[in-house]
């Protein structure tokens, strides 16, 4: 399938900057069963400094903001073929090893609340899928998809005590619980072609687990599958933190709104 | 003077003669007076007050800057027991670099088994932006010191490898300086191997590690936390030897992908960045966010291949005391070899066995502070009262993988120079080792420290050591 | 260079020159008090008004005496301008560029540092302080001639020097300003003694009264004195004097950098408002507004040399 995608993210500051930088992590990987036929990112208000990929894979691209400057728009538009693999993404690759995925981060820390969560689970599965399949299930029952409660910082934790939140804390969630049953995990930043319409929000995120004799396996846990051709996958990490699109630090610039523009479509 | 049967003194051996590579030095001692040699080791505290060869002592508001006690009696290796050490040397600092190559890389040596993988997986040195980096001429740690100690005619052992950001260079440069003022007969008459060059070679060294993008001659510059930091009188002695700028991260920029440093004529991209600020401290975009040190994005610019840092971020993790542990094996595994310096027999108290017999020995052991450095946090046995020893084991039983522990060796002693005449007191030994594509070089020499208080084995400059010249002979 | 280093290199030898200024200052106050007890009480508190220090002292002080004035201008390290702070401040910057100085100039300011803050250990008393201040003008031009002698004479050196002749430009103009009353030729008791003894002051504050004695016919006469210590290019704390050797450092730095900044602009200025005046019209113009606008054009130039060579980030 190719989907189109078209994302904008457009900051603007009450006070002008006195200087920028931020990562961007935005370009679709050219891996695990989806190709990049064309790809571009713009940025106005700011400078490409440089890029390079990171621990992950990820096309990291840094941005400086210069002194004055009050909005920054950074525009993504291309085509990414894809293909149903089942969810299934494959062997482990690249220099990270495995072991590295079972690193908690702070919002990935398995708590009382995960345990809690891994002992209602039980451990009569016939198998590894079904298991984290029936945890992506549990956990959009006890954490129903909904947002403005939770937030770009809120933990895996303090998701399940609010009973709510979106993509990113299911994906931190089931992480987490992952980790805690010795599972490689990480965190997928990517899109989602949704069939009822072209205009999106924000970007999604899921989670990948690494099941022996399978390799990586997706899960979203905020819509009940794992992964078909409909998704891109655009940057991993251990948590949202690595694999965020965009994040960095401003000096000056107080009062930074954002305005997110996405379309995404065959 | 009298000397303990099982010390070995390296100036007597365990007898009364003169060892021969101090038979030079002891005919010139004899015919000098005690009060012409008392007066010179008070001109050389003088020398060192006015050139301001302090150091600050974290935690002491009062005498901020403080003297390390510079002893004038040298320390004497021969030619022959050098090239041995410089052997063993080079071959640990290769393996180092392998070893730092493989973490970063496929972890051949975790696959293998030889080291568990919690050792490194639960490692905060292990720095996982530095997975996949490929550093010019696969070089990770530039700059090494190694820290010997002897405890007999040929008995040498590697007690702490320094693969981040070792010091204590500006002191044997210093220490030769100071002597060769106030001894100028002495070095006509012993024929001593020269050390005045290591800026000359660091500066080379560094430049040869430059990224393959750079044309022309290659900016160096040292990069300082400032005039408040312990060792900042050596990070701007070695900036000035070298003739290269000493910056801080405020006069640092990422300016058009690089790392740029601000000058009266406007920014100027630096190629190759001596630094020493601690990981942690270097870029606040990707280690600690609230460091003041560092420059945000200097890790970006080096994952693009824009700067060379050295030593490379991420080093920590061969030098850590838990590592040492492994280091025979970690020699093995990448040179075929068995290791020429011998490691301290260490129990890694982490290992349920170790521990025990650990607890059970505390007033013969030494134990350590895995991520532990400067001689703080240490027990040593021997020295311990007995509330001190139960205190120890507590903290021991409640973090045993915060420790390591190793047998108290009965460190060499060198005769210093006191109000009683020449007494013996124990010393070690940091040789410093330059790494650059294809070339490693050990200065002949090094910094030997050497514990002001008779029979202590603490030598440590924050614990109250001093310092001596280490003269190694020509062969 | 780095901007930091010039920044080191400009406020070390400001600083330096601060202190011996101040030390200066001390003894011109000091000899009064010898010489005219009655007098003392006001011309020591003028010195702490020309120190710039009056609030400071007068927080801590009641009475401008001798022992509280000599204290707080040597040792009080709660007075940012005390020679005590003012050296320790120069050692800092010193530390911050060592790498730009050579040994000599380094060792100099580290040994006078030394040498002074153990002399200033207690308090000073009045046998002690004649000594105290030879040795810190002593240690000053210590410095001053291992920079001379050893340093190469690039931007290292015009900055230093620039910071030099900026401070001293400053506080030379300050010692007139105090004082500009007393070469008034409106002032009543022109010719008396007391006369004698407040210009001698500001002679000896600038050490000019050798100058003074060899370049006018011996008579004290206060446009004489005026002329000297204004517009005199022979006399190396004039205000004519500091200003040329500010634009000539700058002319230096364009030469080697190869452009100018508005910081040269401003210095050509400064030299030609002094140039164009005579004692006459300085007198007409009025003294005490002459010296404010020189000192103001001076602050600007200095802060115009900190942002034209990017002193801070």
């Amino acid at each position: 399938m190719r989907v189109k995608v078209r994302h904008s993210t457009e900051y603007t500051y009450d006070q002008a900057v006195s200087r920028g930088l931020q990562k961007i992590r935005l370009t679709p990987k050219n891996s695990g069963g989806q190709t990049v036929v064309s790809w571009d990112t713009g940025v106005e208000g700011g400078t490409k400094e440089l890029s390079y990929t990171d621990q992950h894979n990820n096309l990291v691209e840094l941005l400086s903001i210069a002194p004055g400057t009050r909005t920054v728009t950074i525009v993504c538009e291309g085509e990414v073929d894809t293909s149903d693999t089942a969810g299934i993404i494959g062997q482990h690759g690249g220099y990270a090893p495995l072991w590295y995925f079972r690193r908690s981060t702070p919002q990935t820390r398995a708590g009382p609340r995960v345990r809690q969560l891994v002992r209602d689970l039980g451990k009569d599965f016939d198998d590894d899928p079904s298991r984290l399949h029936a945890l992506s299930a549990l956990i959009l029952d006890s954490v129903s998809y909904s947002t403005g409660t939770t937030d770009f910082a809120t933990t895996a934790e303090q998701a399940i005590e609010a009973g709510q939140g979106v993509c990113q804390d299911h994906a931190h969630i089931l992480i987490a619980a992952a980790r805690l049953m010795g599972y490689p995990a990480r965190y997928v930043s990517g899109y989602l072609m949704m069939d009822d319409r072209v205009d999106q929000d924000a970007g999604h995120a899921w989670a990948e687990v690494h099941v022996d004799g399978l390799g990586w396996v997706g899960f979203d846990v905020s819509n009940g599958v794992s992964p078909d051709p409909r998704y891109v996958r655009v940057a991993t990490g251990l948590d949202y933190g690595e694999a965020a699109p965009i994040s960095g630090i401003v000096y000056g610039g107080r009062n930074e709104s954002m305005v997110v523009q996405l379309q995404v479509q065959q | 003077m009298a000397n303990r049967p099982d010390v070995f003194d390296e100036m007597h051996g365990s007898g009364e003669a003169c060892r021969s590579p101090y038979s030079g030095y002891a005919d010139w001692f004899q015919r000098q007076g005690a009060q012409s040699l008392r007066k010179k080791s008070r001109d050389a505290e003088v020398f060192f007050r006015r050139t301001g060869i302090t150091f600050n002592v974290y935690g002491q508001q009062e005498a901020e800057e403080r003297l390390i006690p510079f002893d004038i009696v040298p320390r004497i290796i021969s030619g022959r027991e050098w090239s041995r050490l410089t052997r063993g040397i080079e071959q640990r600092v290769r393996a180092i670099n392998a070893f730092l190559h493989d973490m970063y890389h496929r972890q051949e040596i975790l696959r293998s088994g030889r080291i568990p993988v919690d050792v490194i997986a639960a490692n905060a040195a292990f720095l996982p932006q530095m997975i996949g980096v490929e550093p010019p001429g696969g070089i990770y740690t530039h700059i090494v010191g190694i820290d010997i100690v002897r405890t007999g005619e040929d008995e040498f052992f590697v007690l702490e490898d320094n693969a981040r950001t070792p010091s204590g260079v500006s002191y044997m440069l210093e220490n030769r300086e100071t002597m060769l003022r106030m001894f100028p007969e002495l070095f006509s008459r012993v024929a001593v191997r020269e050390v005045s060059n290591y800026p000359k070679l660091l500066r080379r060294s560094l430049a040869a590690c430059a990224p393959p993008g750079c044309s022309g001659s290659p900016v160096v510059a040292v990069l300082t936390p400032g005039i408040h930091n312990s060792a900042y009188f050596e990070h701007a002695f070695l900036a000035d030897q070298m003739g290269v700028e000493l910056v801080e991260g405020q006069d640092l920029q990422l300016v058009d992908g690089r790392i740029a440093m601000r000058t009266t004529r406007g920014y100027t991209p630096i190629d190759v960045l001596y630094r020493r600020v601690d990981d942690d401290f270097l870029d606040p975009m990707s280690f600690n966010p609230d460091s003041q040190l560092g420059v945000p994005g200097l890790m970006d610019v080096y994952r693009a291949g824009g700067i060379t840092v050295a030593n490379a971020p991420g080093t920590g993790i061969a030098d850590d005391k838990a590592i040492y542990s492994y280091m025979p094996d970690i020699i093995q595994f990448y040179t075929g070899e068995s290791a020429i310096l011998k490691n301290v027999p260490t129990w890694r108290c982490a290992e349920p066995d170790a521990l025990a017999y650990v607890l059970e020995h505390l007033d013969e052991l030494v134990v350590k502070e895995v991520h532990g450095s400067g001689g703080y946090g240490m027990l040593v046995g021997p020295a311990a009262s007995k509330r001190e020893i139960s205190a120890f084991a507590d903290k021991l039983k409640s973090r045993p993988g915060n420790y390591i522990a190793q047998p108290t060796l009965a460190l060499s002693t060198v005769p210093v120079l006191t109000k009683a005449g020449l007494a013996p007191r124990h010393v070690d030994l940091r040789p410093f080792v330059l790494v650059s594509p294809g070339k490693i070089e050990i200065t002949p020499g090094g910094l030997t420290r050497v514990a002001m208080k008779a029979g202590s084995l603490v030598v440590n400059s924050s614990q109250g050591g001093g310092t001596k010249d280490t003269w190694v002979l020509e062969e | 260079m780095l901007g930091k280093t010039a920044a080191g290199l400009f406020w070390m030898f400001r600083f330096l020159e601060r202190s011996e200024n101040t030390a200066r200052l001390v003894d011109a106050g000091f000899r009064i008090a010898l010489t005219r007890s009655a007098a003392a009480e006001a011309e020591w508190a003028s010195i702490i008004n020309t120190a710039g220090v009056r609030q400071g002292f007068l927080e801590r002080y009641d009475a401008f005496n001798a022992a509280n004035v000599i204290d707080y201008l040597l040792r009080d390290r709660d007075n940012p301008s005390s020679v005590m702070s003012v050296i320790g401040n120069a050692r800092t910057n010193a530390r911050m560029v060592r790498t730009a100085l050579t040994r000599e100039v380094w060792e100099a300011t580290n040994e006078g540092w030394m040498t002074i803050r153990d002399l200033l250990k207690r308090p000073v008393s009045e046998n002690g302080l004649p000594d105290i201040l030879a040795t810190i003008r002593r240690q000053n031009a210590l410095v001053r001639g291992a920079l001379t002698g050893t340093m190469m004479q690039n931007d290292v050196y015009n900055f230093a020097h620039l910071g030099i002749f900026i401070e001293r430009a400053d506080n030379t103009a300050r010692i007139l300003d105090v004082k500009y009353y007393v070469l008034l030729p409106s002032v009543s008791y022109v010719g008396s003694s007391l006369d004698n003894v407040q210009w001698e002051t500001i002679l000896r504050s600038v050490s000019a009264q050798r100058a003074y004695r060899w370049l006018s016919d011996g008579t004290a006469n206060p446009r004489q004195i005026a002329d000297l210590i204004i517009l005199d290019k022979r006399m190396p704390r004039s205000l004519a004097f500091c200003a040329g050797q500010i634009s000539e450092h700058l002319g230096f730095l364009a030469q080697a950098y190869g452009n100018e900044m508005p910081s040269h602009d401003l210095a050509r200025a400064h030299v030609k408002r002094l140039a164009d005046h005579s004692i006459e019209s300085i007198f007409e113009s009025g003294l005490h507004g002459v010296l404010s606008d020189f000192i103001g054009r001076n602050n600007a130039l200095g802060q115009q040399i900190e942002r034209d060579y990017r002193f801070y980030g």
